[in-house]
């Protein structure tokens, strides 16, 4: 069984908690028909704990049941209840402001009381899901399960219950690898080469540094991961770059002609696919940073982008 | 600087609590099996050692306990792979996950030595894997420390044959070309040590590197302990590959150090076998390499590995082990290294020689050979100033003398002289000593005049002045030394040919008569002695003598003696030449020659009286000649007179009565030839002693006057004891009146003499006691004596 208020975070709905609670008419409770086996999704919420929800992904059907069950003594007269499956955007900076890509509703009851617990089976079949649920910076993509009692003259009963969706995807088929010389003239010129340009998420990266040219003190060289997250668009485009990982290669001054070995292993970092202008609201995009570091502390550096995948697991 | 070294203690002491605060945590991680702290506080620990502030000395420390707390690690590991916690593969892919690289390194190598051990993959693959992630460590230290760290772990992990990680077929290859990699990459950084960082501190470097070169020839250690090198691969991969990382680096200190590695590392019978390639290598290296060093160290091995055993002398044929190796440093000393100092150079060569003189002790050309290569390098310079030079030259030419224990083996090498030819005078003269003293142990007989020839043209140093400004610094004593050592050198020359011996004499001479005043008397004696030698030897043979063309005769050789004794004049040493007259003079009387014996004594006279001039010298000589004159038999009566006649009368005109006295009676000996055939003129004999008892009488006189004592009464009785001797021998002029008279006498003197002389006294005793027992005696000696009364 899973509480709304375990998972979600968001502000408003803890606020509408707050009103429910202050005088609670009646316990909602939407649970998942396969609730038990599920797989579940470890996610970090705002305050730093993880939480485990039921994961799903596209084209999956999505069945359960409400249960409603009205405080001793007390009957709940309503003009319907229904349960929605939304998917919704929410972007930070734009507060308040949901964009459902995804809404579907059934209806559970008609109008009328409830006296007793009460249970309403649901199901909603083979629904497109084609965005991943996301905890941005700036932007969040989530799915939820809404149950709405309508009420006449008193606010509705709400409940929410979420759940996260993953998608996979097979290996591409084109995977150039990435190689590319940089430098600076007559100063360092180094040439550099990763193995695939698609990485999925447990992946590793191989790959080679070969300096060509070296007159500057170089005091090490680390490869970084960037997250970039773009939100909104236009004057409004909201940009934020996070280093995710700082993976140290080489340490010391190299002489022209040496080659170093590049093996960096993702399944450490907390990595997303690659998205791209998810329903023209957002992009999350990865790169990988080459980084110098000369004895000056001046840093020399070429960013190259990765597309990030997640692998349909065999097993 | 000198903070330097107080921070740097600081830094060190930080780092090792760093270390120590870290492994705490990381015992504890691994007492309650928590694989992901031991993990995190390991690699806080060994970040440790990514400190850039110690000098190699201390970060040596640093590392030692960081590899102290590894190898618990290491245990940890192989405890969790085995309990299943973790699979070795998993956790060779966990510890890869840390961000910085250096911590990130030493775990990999310690997981890697566990997965090797699991032998969940093949030795070489893993192996591979670790010495390739190791480039990630540029800097110098830190890396050449790691890769070390991955030497020791490694190192009983190779794929070897025979080994328990042995893979497929190459599975040697793989085991050398992980050290191989290890090693090439060591290098690089450790010569690259010496151009980082400011250029003031470069000595301070260079020794800094030096603390740490064990580091990098350790991996050469390794690769010879391979089992599955044989000489096939070392030649055909080990060596051309350690080589080409030698040459390349050029780099001073490594070439030296790995070069001398390689050498020592590896078993002789390799070095042996791969002369060539080992011997190219070395005209590659930097010009300012120590070769010599490493190149002498080269040849001793081999010549001791040649002296261990004689089965392997072929294989030193086989491979021409001679002509590589004198080529080889033909072309370090003349081509690659024209700046060596001579000094390196003659080592080269006595090293070469050495190992010529145990592997090739039959090529005396090879010898040569090596000589003339020295006689080259030197050529054209002046003598030699440096002192270790010479030192190394007189090495050079005692080896083969060592070696021989004979001269005459070094006479033979035409180059032998030219080498010496290059030494300053005074080590001219020890190695001639040297030589010398050669002969003199082994007793060495040098017998033909050619090797005499070149005998003193090596030793000429001693025979002659070569540089006259020099000889008031010599050592009295040393120069006696010297020249005694010639004198018994000229001794040792000799051959039972007398036509070659003649021929060595003259040589002889030709050489020390060039020797000069100071040299002549020392040499010119042997010399004589040496010659008259001949002449007895000759003699003895005589009825054998056939044929007129033979040079040796005694006359000819007479001839020789005579100009060389004249040498002697222009000393002058009038005594020596004096005594050498004589003893020819007495020569010649063997040979029957009487002119010669008579110019010998001419010549003797002369000298006596225009060059003896001290009177203790000239009653030495006086005796000398009387005593010899004595036993002259070849003289007719004439030459005899005159002779005898001057004898006589140079005694009576000595200085000092007491000598004239014993000069005269001695003369009484010249008249009385106890022989056969001998001379008997018993009238001059008495005449004699009268004479002499005259001298005596004015010698006591004499005292009486001067000195208010009586004279010496032992002059009497030495006379009365001559008396006895004519007595006895049957002299009719002495009767035994004339003894009675003389006691009676000599009593007389002796009482009223008031300070008597004991010596005297006893003297006078025991010559009455003798007469008293011939009295005795009986027969015919006893009726002779029974007159005189005591």
């Amino acid at each position: 069984m899973f509480w709304c208020f375990d998972i979600l975070i968001s502000p408003y709905i803890i606020q509408n908690y707050i009103i429910g609670a202050f005088k609670p008419p009646c316990n909602i409770t939407i649970s998942f028909a396969d609730g038990k086996t599920r797989k579940k999704a470890s996610i970090k919420k705002e305050n730093g704990q993880t939480a485990m929800v039921p994961l799903f992904q596209s084209l999956e059907n999505i069945v359960g049941e409400v249960s409603i069950e009205p405080v001793q003594g007390k009957k709940i007269e309503h003009t319907g209840v229904k349960i929605e499956l939304l998917g919704q955007i929410e972007l930070y900076f734009d507060r308040g402001n949901f964009y459902d890509f995804t809404s579907l509703v059934r209806e559970l009851d008609v109008p009328g009381d409830i006296y007793e617990r009460k249970n309403f089976p649901f199901e909603f079949s083979s629904v497109e899901m084609p965005y991943e649920s996301y905890n941005g910076i700036n932007v969040r993509l989530r799915y939820i399960l809404k149950v709405t009692i309508s009420r006449n003259y008193v606010s509705n009963i709400v409940e929410y219950q979420d759940f996260w969706v993953r998608n996979y995807t097979p290996a591409p088929t084109i995977n150039n690898s990435i190689k590319m010389e940089v430098g600076i003239e007559d100063c360092l010129h180094i040439e550099f080469e990763y193995n695939k340009s698609k990485y999925h998420l447990k992946d590793v990266i191989i790959g080679k540094i070969y300096f060509l040219l070296v007159r500057i003190k170089i005091k090490n060289m680390e490869l970084e991961i960037r997250r970039r997250e773009s939100t909104g668009s236009g004057p409004n485009t909201y940009v934020e770059t996070e280093t995710l990982a700082k993976f140290e290669l080489m340490d010391g001054a190299p002489v022209r002609g040496e080659s170093i070995p590049i093996r960096l292993f993702l399944s450490p970092y907390e990595l997303t696919p690659t998205y791209r202008n998810i329903n023209n609201k957002f992009s999350v995009k990865y790169f990988l940073n080459l980084v110098l570091v000369d004895e000056e502390d001046r840093r020399y550096f070429k960013q190259q982008e990765i597309t990030i995948y997640r692998l349909q697991e065999t097993s | 600087m000198l903070p330097h070294g107080d921070d740097e203690e600081k830094w060190l002491a930080e780092g090792i609590a760093g270390i120590q605060h870290n492994a705490f945590y990381m015992h504890r991680a691994l007492d309650s099996n928590d694989l992901k702290d031991a993990l995190r506080y390991s690699v806080q620990m060994l970040s440790e050692l990514r400190t850039s502030l110690l000098s190699p000395h201390k970060y040596y420390e640093l590392y030692m306990r960081a590899f102290d707390e590894l190898r618990k690690m290491e245990m940890f590991f192989r405890e969790e792979t085995a309990r299943g916690t973790i699979s070795v593969i998993e956790l060779y892919e966990l510890v890869q996950h840390a961000g910085n690289i250096l911590p990130r390194l030493y775990l990999l190598c310690t997981v890697g030595s566990v997965y090797i051990k699991s032998k969940e993959a093949p030795a070489k693959d893993v192996l591979k894997d670790l010495v390739e992630m190791c480039r990630g460590i540029q800097h110098p230290i830190r890396g050449l420390f790691l890769r070390s760290y991955l030497c020791q772990i490694s190192r009983d992990k190779l794929p070897d044959i025979g080994s328990e990680y042995e893979g497929d077929a190459d599975t040697v290859s793989h085991a050398i070309e992980f050290v191989i990699q290890n090693f090439t990459e060591m290098n690089k950084l450790w010569v690259r040590m010496q151009h980082q960082g400011p250029t003031r501190e470069k000595d301070k470097r260079e020794k800094e590197r030096s603390q740490l070169r064990d580091l990098v020839g350790k991996n050469l250690h390794v690769l010879s302990q391979i089992e599955g090198v044989d000489l096939d691969i070392y030649k055909e991969t080990v060596l051309p590959r350690v080589l080409e990382q030698v040459v390349n680096c050029k780099d001073e200190l490594a070439q030296h150090y790995l070069m001398d590695c390689i050498i020592q590392v590896f078993p002789d019978e390799y070095h042996l076998q791969t002369l060539e390639t080992l011997l190219g290598a070395f005209p590659q290296l930097q010009p300012t390499v120590d070769i010599k060093t490493v190149l002498s160290q080269l040849m001793d091995r081999l010549s001791n590995y040649a002296a261990s055993s004689i089965e392997v002398l072929p294989e030193f044929l086989q491979v021409e082990a001679f002509s590589k190796l004198s080529n080889a440093i033909g072309k370090v000393v003349i081509e690659a290294q024209v700046d060596m100092p001579v000094v390196g150079a003659i080592t080269l060569y006595v090293s070469l020689l050495t190992f010529t003189l145990r592997v090739h002790p039959d090529r005396l050309d090879y010898v040569d050979q090596v000589l003339g290569a020295c006689v080259k390098k030197l050529s054209g310079r002046a003598k030699l100033e440096d002192s270790r030079a010479t030192k190394q030259i007189v090495a050079l030419l005692s080896a083969p003398l060592e070696k021989y224990n004979d001269i005459v083996t070094a006479l033979k090498l035409p180059n032998y002289p030219r080498v010496m030819d290059h030494l300053d005078n005074g080590t001219n003269k020890v190695m001639a000593v040297v030589i010398i003293q050669s002969i003199m142990k082994n007793t060495t007989c040098i017998s033909t005049a050619d090797k005499v020839e070149a005998l003193f043209e090596l030793i000429k140093g001693l025979i002659r002045d070569v540089d006259e400004t020099q000889d008031d610094e010599i050592d009295e004593e040393d120069f006696k030394e010297e020249q005694n050592s010639v004198a018994r050198l000229i001794h040792m020359l000799h051959n039972d040919d007398p036509e070659e011996m003649l021929k060595i004499i003259c040589t002889v001479r030709k050489h020390i008569i060039l020797g000069g005043p100071k040299r002549l008397p020392f040499t010119v004696p042997p010399l004589v002695f040496s010659a008259l030698k001949l002449v007895r030897h000759l003699q003895g043979q005589d009825g054998d003598v056939i044929g007129e063309e033979i040079s040796a005769t005694p006359k000819k050789i007479f001839q020789i003696l005579h100009q060389t004794i004249e040498a002697l004049l222009s000393v002058p040493s009038p005594e020596l030449a004096l005594r050498l007259y004589l003893q020819c003079a007495e020569a010649a009387n063997d040979c029957d020659l009487e002119p010669v014996a008579y110019e010998f004594f001419t010549q003797a006279f002369i000298l006596y009286e225009e060059e003896v001039a001290d009177s203790k010298a000239q009653v030495t000589a006086i005796h000398l000649i009387i005593g010899t004159l004595q036993r002259m038999n070849v003289f007719g009566v004439e030459n005899r007179d005159t002779l005898t006649h001057k004898a006589t009368g140079y005694s009576a005109k000595l200085l000092k009565k007491p000598d004239q006295c014993r000069a005269v009676y001695a003369c009484s000996h010249l008249f009385w030839v106890d022989e056969q055939d001998g001379i008997k003129d018993g009238e001059r004999v008495l005449l004699c002693l009268k004479r002499a008892l005259r001298i005596a009488n004015a010698a006591q006189q004499m005292a009486n006057v001067t000195r208010g004592s009586s004279g010496p009464v032992v002059l009497f009785i030495e006379i009365l004891n001559k008396y006895l001797y004519f007595f006895e021998k049957g002299n009719p002029q002495v009767t035994s009146s004339v003894l009675q008279g003389l006691i009676e006498l000599i009593k007389t003197e002796m009482q009223t003499d008031g300070s008597s002389d004991p010596s005297a006294d006893a003297f006078f005793a025991s010559t009455l006691r003798y007469i008293q027992f011939q009295k005795q005696k009986g027969g015919a000696m006893g009726e002779k004596y029974d007159p005189i009364k005591i």
